[in-house]
């Protein structure tokens, strides 16, 4: 019978920690051994009957010796923290090249999600000597990401991106657990790492995943995105500039954004994912509290995870926008919505420098206006529109001058082509600049 | 400790003990125990409550280790199994441990040793303990209608909002019994600072005592900080509050801070006795002063407050920032110094003693061994690389019975037996002691040490279903467990026989020294007939006095097999 006693070092991080583990067994060893032979020799000795003994001067203090046993452990101590401070830092630096996978924790399983779609339950695959970044969230408790052979552990938070990042070395088939207790099956969620040589990964890919029981090809991530993008008309307010609706989101990913509050945050995965999902929490300084929530749910209407990680996904991917287009004529960005200042077109994310390689089906050109379906206009925006359509509408506060709601229709700007929008019923005349509805 | 001596063989009013009227026969009325203030009275019931809880407690684990030893266990289904671990944490924590040392030794020795003759509040103490009834009463009903499943830890939203047992009830028990813990810190507290007898300064006190105050400061810091918690646990999954559900906006890391702010200090709470009771065992059983005294008692109070400032090492892998986890990272190595100081402080006392070895030496040196390992191993969890992989493993589980179990309980069996004499006026017999005190150790490593093991291999915690390549640590560990199972029954077969067939003891079969020790065995309900004055400090121990606890011994007609005489 094999019986393990250590696990295999399978990622470049593995040695580090195995270095300072051995350390330490080391100085346990020794300072146990130390301690345990000391009273054994010294109870032994100076045991009552034994009389040949000298127990003359028996000190009662010294303090060199307190000194020096409590500064030699401190030292020891110190030095262990630092020599396991730096792979630490190590572990939160993701190198910017690394391969990014997401990962959907639920009660009780793991839902791994490729960038190019394919989709894996409880199984991990990834090629060697490649860093590979995952992002994780929960759609329920709190679960834990853990490989014990990469010496890798993040918990998965529900509400909350965790990333962590590693580089398989070896091939081979690894354990994969649930390390935060979640309930009746936690003991069952689990499933397996499988690292694989650059030519055989290449060969899972293109075969989308040797599809079997827990692998599915779909279609990628950042292409499903750009589809509830377009669904939600997310573009109908955040355009390729900062516009009047809500800030751009080119170019947004990775850089800093000041709040109403004062408060400066990095627009992270994380950040992304609450403005979707909660975005009253941080208002963008210069906008208004306009955007719908979007929350995750089970109900009707709401969404998943995998759509807001795909819809983030999406949003990762938009570049810094092509050349502005011309400042509205009024009085800047705090003018309220729809009081006929003019809009420039949403661009819809399909510049020139546009997503790369996402070919989102029925896109035409890069002037298409979103197929939306234009719902009634509830007085609270927060309400599922009554025919099913999806929610797209934002807050109206007292709005004293505007007589009727309209969804504006968007001038051409001069020299580019009109936009092609076939299914766009207009409900409204078109509105020209400088005058008011 | 102080001037008095008392002759061998002649114990005061010179009649024995069953005629003698003490504590425990004054009355035998129900009433005089339910309403009692005697601190002795109190210590007496909470030994008595405290075994009960640890019994249930120790039941709850021996179904652990029996569902451990399949891979694929079929005995127990899984929401079972959740329901022991939790259960045996729940109870072994606030049940047994937080209590233990505290509210029985503590609660029987601390007038005695400051020359008091009660606590300061005596009915708040008797408070303190229906409150930990209360307490305990509601979670035995937890776990009887149903059970909890939450482990002790509670984490959110899986215990606010996810889990359908009946974590309300728990939470609810748990929760009261908080306040016992502060009440008594709190009697402690007073009782130490403005009782003492005259002449018996800070630096003249037994280190039990310096211990028994850290602690106390630890009770009343962050007892109060859990209660809150749990209370927005319950204000949560009640009136669906959003304080730790995302979904509603809460945090699920703020209720880990709030519960790791107390239940840090916790640990803290439940070794600082033990180190107390260790240090007046070494110092008895050697008879020598205890090395480097004032390093011992600053140490107690340097860990009580290093202890509040490391929370955030349970939380190296929730994703917290980086610079955080180094803070707690560095604070948790500093906070073992003062430990190790300890260590080698008990380990000097030896150096030129006059070793006795008695059934509560071996607890106290098998305390010494495990306590460093245990303690050591805390390292490997506070070393930041090193925690990401050890973390929520069996690593953790091994590391942490070392300290409580290896070390707290051990601590508590020693002292409990050191003080049984004291507290009932009867010896236990010795031969079953050593024993049993041997089983407990060899027990206790055979079941631990391989989980270390186990561990590193990356099995997580909390798993009722394992990895097949486990399976052999798992079965080792459960067969050391069935071996300390029975280290743990002997002394409680042999401890209630003593009461009725124990040999009857004097005032210092021990010959220690410390002012509990002055007077009759069990004490009168007043304690000290005249309040001592104390003139010298603690553990002047002197040849002689091995010479009295030998005639003393005789004089009770016990034989100690095996045990070398002097001269």
């Amino acid at each position: 019978m094999n019986i393990p006693f250590f696990p295999e070092q399978a990622s470049t991080f593995a040695k580090d920690v195995d270095n300072i583990y051995f350390l330490l067994c080391a100085l346990t060893f020794f300072f146990t051994a130390l301690v345990l032979g000391l009273i054994t020799f010294f109870a032994i000795r100076y045991r009552r009957g034994n009389n040949k003994v000298d127990r003359s001067n028996a000190p009662e203090e010294h303090l060199p010796l307190e000194l020096t046993w409590s500064i030699i452990p401190l030292v020891l101590g110190l030095g262990v923290f630092v020599w396991s401070a730096k792979p630490f830092t190590y572990v939160y630096r993701p190198p910017a090249d690394a391969l990014e996978i997401f990962v959907i924790g639920k009660r009780w399983m793991w839902h791994i999600q490729h960038t190019n779609g394919i989709r894996e339950n409880n199984e991990l695959h990834i090629p060697v000597d490649k860093p590979i970044k995952l992002t994780m969230i929960s759609q329920d408790v709190i679960h834990g990401f853990f490989v014990p052979a990469f010496r890798v552990k993040r918990d998965v938070l529900p509400g909350r991106y965790n990333t962590v990042w590693f580089q398989p070395t070896k091939i081979g088939r690894y354990h994969l657990y649930c390390t935060e207790y979640c309930g009746t099956n936690h003991s069952e969620m689990g499933g397996w790492v499988t690292v694989m040589a650059a030519t055989d990964y290449q060969k899972w890919i293109t075969t989308g995943g040797a599809p079997g029981p827990t692998s599915t090809m779909q279609e990628t991530l950042v292409s499903q995105g750009a589809s509830l993008y377009q669904t939600y008309a997310c573009a109908n307010c955040h355009q390729n500039q900062n516009g009047v609706h809500g800030p751009s989101l080119y170019g947004l990913y990775g850089k800093e954004r000041k709040l109403t509050n004062g408060q400066t945050v990095l627009a992270d995965d994380s950040y992304l994912r609450e403005s979707i999902v909660q975005p009253e929490s941080k208002i963008v300084a210069g906008y208004q509290n306009l955007m719908p929530a979007y929350p995750v749910g089970a109900e009707a209407g709401q969404l998943t995870e995998e759509q807001v990680l795909a819809m983030v996904a999406y949003i990762k991917t938009l570049g810094t926008s092509p050349a502005p287009a011309p400042a509205p004529t009024s009085s800047g960005q705090q003018a309220h919505p729809y009081d006929g200042v003019p809009h420039t077109p949403p661009i819809n994310g399909l510049s020139g420098t546009g997503p790369n390689g996402a070919k989102p089906a029925d896109r035409t050109g890069t002037q298409a206006v979103p197929a939306v379906k234009p719902g009634p206009a509830p007085a609270n925006a927060g309400l599922m529109p009554a025919d099913g359509s999806v929610p797209q509408m934002p807050t109206f506060k007292a709005i004293p001058d505007i007589k009727s709601v309209t969804k504006p229709t968007l001038p051409a700007p001069s020299g580019s082509k009109p936009p092609a929008a076939p299914d766009v019923k207009q409900t409204s005349s078109t509105v020209t600049p400088g005058t008011a509805p | 400790m102080s001037g008095i001596t008392i002759e061998p063989g002649l114990l005061p009013g010179d009649q024995t003990s069953t005629q003698r009227e003490n504590y425990l026969n004054w009355s035998t009325n129900v009433k005089d125990w339910l309403l009692t203030g005697d601190h002795k009275r109190i210590a007496v019931m909470y030994v008595i409550s405290i075994s009960f809880f640890f019994s249930l407690g120790a039941i709850a684990a021996a179904g652990i280790r029996i569902a451990l030893l399949n891979y694929h266990d079929q005995f127990f289904q899984n929401e079972t199994y959740n329901k022991l671990f939790s259960m045996h944490g729940i109870i072994m924590i606030f049940f047994f441990l937080v209590p233990s040392i505290p509210a029985t030794l503590g609660n029987f020795l601390i007038p005695l040793m400051i020359g008091a003759r009660d606590l300061a509040f005596p009915r708040l103490n008797l408070l303190s303990w229906y409150l930990y009834i209360a307490g305990g009463t509601l979670t035995l009903m937890a776990i009887i209608f149903g059970g909890i499943d939450t482990g002790w830890t509670f984490y959110t939203p899986y215990s606010s909002i996810y889990s359908n047992t009946n974590v309300v009830l728990a939470i609810t028990g748990v929760f009261i019994a908080g306040f016992s813990s502060i009440l008594t810190g709190i009697n402690f507290i007073v009782t130490i600072h403005k009782m003492r007898a005259p002449g018996l300064t800070w630096f003249r006190l037994p280190l039990f005592v310096w211990a028994m105050y850290a602690t106390s400061l630890i009770m009343v810091l962050g007892t109060p900080v859990v209660a809150i918690t749990l209370l927005l646990v319950l204000v949560e999954r009640t009136l669906n509050l959003g304080i730790f559900n995302p979904a509603n906006g809460g945090d699920p890391i703020l209720f880990q801070h709030m519960f790791w702010f107390y239940s840090h200090p916790a640990v803290y709470i439940m070794i600082l006795p033990g180190f107390g009771v260790i240090s007046e065992l070494i110092a008895c059983f050697t008879r020598r002063r205890i090395f480097g005294y004032s390093f011992v008692a600053f140490s107690s109070i340097a860990i009580a407050t290093l202890g509040f400032f490391v929370w955030g090492h349970h939380m190296f892998v929730t994703g917290q920032s980086m610079y955080s986890s180094m803070v707690f990272s560095i604070i948790s190595f500093l906070v073992a110094v003062p430990s190790a100081i300890k260590v080698f402080n008990w380990t000097a006392t030896i150096y030129k003693g006059r070793v006795w070895f008695t059934a509560p030496m071996l607890y106290a040196m098998g305390f010494i061994g495990l306590f460093t390992i245990g303690g050591l191993t805390g390292l490997f969890l506070a070393a930041l690389a090193v925690d990401i992989h050890l973390n929520q493993t069996y690593f953790v589980v091994a590391h942490f019975h070392y300290v409580m179990v290896g070390g707290a309980t051990l601590a508590y069996l020693g002292g409990i037996h050191f003080w049984w004499p004291k507290m009932t006026g009867r010896m236990y017999p010795e031969f079953w002691a050593k024993l049993a005190a041997g089983l407990t150790f060899i027990g206790f490593n055979l079941t631990f040490f391989p989980q270390f093991i186990v561990g590193y291999l990356g099995m997580p915690r909390r798993y009722h279903y394992y990895a097949p390549e486990y399976q052999t640590w798992q079965v080792l560990s459960t067969a050391g467990s069935s071996v300390l199972g029975l280290g743990y029954l002997i002394p409680g077969i042999y401890l209630i026989w003593s009461l009725k067939y124990g040999a009857i003891a004097g005032p210092n079969p021990w010959g220690a020294k410390g002012l509990e020790w002055t007077v009759p065995s069990p004490p009168p309900s007043h304690n000290f007939d005249e309040i001592p004055i104390v003139t010298e400090d603690a553990y002047m121990y002197h040849d002689e006095d091995q010479v009295l606890a030998d005639k003393d011994r005789a004089a009770m007609g016990i034989t100690t097999q095996g045990e070398e005489h002097d001269v």
